[in-house]
């Protein structure tokens, strides 16, 4: 990805299951989050504010904030609460319309 | 007719051991818990971690396989994966599982939702690589994750709990920048002699900040002006020190200015909250059992005031006792045999409280933040933008979240609503308390149309 990682794993995963973020393959760990796997690519900011596209990721890593919201097949999801399944296709959150989603 | 005799609201100490507790009386118990596995955020993943990882984050986590082990009883169903976005006074739950809205009815609910970080609004803290030094946890737990590069700062014990993480990890920290003043030692002192008694507590904390020293962590004291540096992500923690200006380069930035009880179901079900003026939060009004304004409704743990794990698992147990006692399977006599040792051990997990709450103060810089600063991150509501609305005559926080939009995002107030409150507070010279919190509604978390259709009858969908 176009920025390495804010995180690294202390091991390298036993199982990794691959998923797609804006087109790109990413490798991330069986059981990962979203959040986790795409803290761990290094996949940058996970969407841009509605209000002034202000970049984000991750702040709470508990399903409170809203922060990590991404687009999972048309409905966005908060990617630290969404298990990472094989062959997901996950785009960055960046349009100014608020389709919240939980 | 009652899906179950006690319907348990979150899996982590209190809701866990107030679970077992109640089964063991006899009671049919559902526990719903929004994460994949029981033990709440401080004991997150416990029961799938592997021996290495829990060697990094120490014996008291480990302590928390025995409490996620207890939900394994016949007479406990637990539902991981389920979100809570309805709680009606009769004891009707509404809840999503994988997607799919149902309703369930207890005849006693103990609401153990725990504690959320309280908001630190510093400039930078919405750009990504910026996170609590919760979610760093989380990270290690889960996904046994580390960041690189980070700077720890803020305020309170956790700060220290995870530097000595990371230490164990073998990838200290940067630099821990605390916002405590070294006064505040002055102002704690009163509560020695008490929380003597909590001992325990005491030692661990002189422990960690031990195993920080060794590891030569720098760390600055006194830290104000707190800012993160960065365009598209965290580049650098800038911050006065000393009497002198500080900016370190970092990749992460893991703030934290200690936790708050997540009174999201106890707003919404208007039971009467207090100000607590000590740890600068609203917490919901319980009484010895955890009982509430309503007789079917407790709360326990972090969610009736923050004591941590330890007094939250306590809590648990005594709410639990009541609240089977009430539907008839325990008399007076063994409620009050099984609750007394309870309550002396809550007393000693309770004693060092007080002593914690003035030593690790949170900084008056992200309670009132500056103008500049973003206050409700979902909306991008800035401090200044609130104290102009409170100069225009805005009374409350919810008129001003009608003309502001603050505390209207998909986190619903969350992380601003605190803050909101201290604002108003100062600007209208009024205590916290009485200028009060956002008013809470249903649903809780954000739902689709199809989670609310499930919940249909049968007919209507037909």
């Amino acid at each position: 990805m176009s920025s390495a990682s804010p995180f690294e794993r202390l091991s390298p995963p036993a199982d990794t299951v691959t998923f797609t973020f804006e087109g790109e393959t990413i490798a991330a760990a069986a059981g990962d989050t979203l959040a986790a796997a795409l803290l761990a690519a290094g996949a940058g900011p996970l969407r841009r504010t509605p209000a002034t596209g202000a970049p984000r990721g991750p702040w709470c890593m508990m399903g409170a904030c809203y922060d990590c919201l991404v687009e999972v097949d048309g409905a966005s999801v908060q990617a630290c609460m969404t298990p990472v399944r094989k062959g997901m296709a996950v785009r960055r959150l960046d349009r100014v319309a608020g389709r919240h989603r939980g | 007719m009652a899906d179950a005799d006690l319907v348990v609201i979150g899996a982590g100490p209190a809701g866990t051991a107030a679970a077992r507790t109640a089964a063991d009386a006899g009671a049919r118990v559902i526990v719903l818990d929004e994460q994949p596995a029981a033990g709440g955020q401080i004991y997150r993943a416990v029961g799938q971690t592997t021996e290495a990882l829990a060697a990094i984050l120490g014996p008291d986590y480990r302590a928390g396989r025995d409490l996620v082990a207890a939900l394994d009883h016949t007479n406990i169903r637990h539902l991981p994966g389920a979100t809570v976005w309805r709680v009606d006074p009769d004891g009707t739950v509404c809840v999503s599982v994988a997607g799919r809205g149902r309703k369930l009815a207890g005849r006693r609910l103990l609401l153990a939702t725990g504690a959320l970080e309280r908001p630190v609004p510093i400039p930078g803290w919405t750009l990504p690589g910026v996170m609590t030094a919760g979610a760093a946890q989380i990270l290690l737990k889960t996904a046994a994750m580390v960041p690189r590069a980070t700077v720890l700062a803020g305020s309170g014990p956790l700060l220290y709990l995870l530097a000595q993480q990371l230490v164990r990890a073998g990838r200290p920290p940067l630099a821990l920048v605390e916002t405590r003043l070294p006064s505040a030692w002055r102002a704690a002192w009163r509560h020695g002699p008490g929380a003597f008694r909590g001992w325990r507590t005491l030692a661990r904390g002189a422990g960690m900040l031990a195993a920080i020293r060794r590891a030569g962590i720098p760390r600055y004291r006194g830290a104000t002006g707190l800012a993160v540096e960065g365009a598209a992500q965290a580049e650098a923690l800038r911050f006065t020190a000393g009497g002198r200006e500080h900016r370190i380069p970092c990749r992460t930035v893991l703030l934290h200015q200690g936790v708050v009880p997540n009174i999201q179901i106890t707003g919404a079900l208007r039971l009467p909250h207090l100000w607590d003026a000590a740890q600068r939060c609203f917490r919901p009004v319980v009484d010895e059992w955890g009982g509430t304004a309503l007789e079917m409704v407790f709360v326990a743990g972090d969610g009736a005031g923050i004591a941590g794990a330890g007094a939250a698992a306590l809590a648990g147990r005594i709410a639990a006792l009541q609240a089977v006692h009430g539907l008839g399977l325990i008399d007076a006599g063994a409620r009050d045999a099984a609750a007394a040792p309870l309550r002396r051990a809550l007393a000693r997990e309770r004693a060092a409280r007080p002593l914690l709450d003035a030593l690790y103060p949170p900084s008056p810089e992200v309670l009132r933040p500056d103008d500049a600063t973003i206050v409700c991150r979902c909306e991008e509501v800035t401090a200044g933008e609130i104290r102009a609305l409170a100069g225009l005559g805005c009374l409350g926080p919810n008129q001003l979240k009608a003309f502001s939009r603050a505390g209207m995002g998909p986190c619903q107030g969350r992380y601003c609503g605190l803050t909101v409150t201290e604002l108003l507070a100062e600007a209208t010279g009024r205590p916290p308390g009485e200028v009060g919190y956002y008013r809470l509604r249903t649903p809780l978390k954000p739902v689709t149309l199809g989670e609310l259709a499930d919940l249909a009858p049968p007919e209507v969908r037909a």
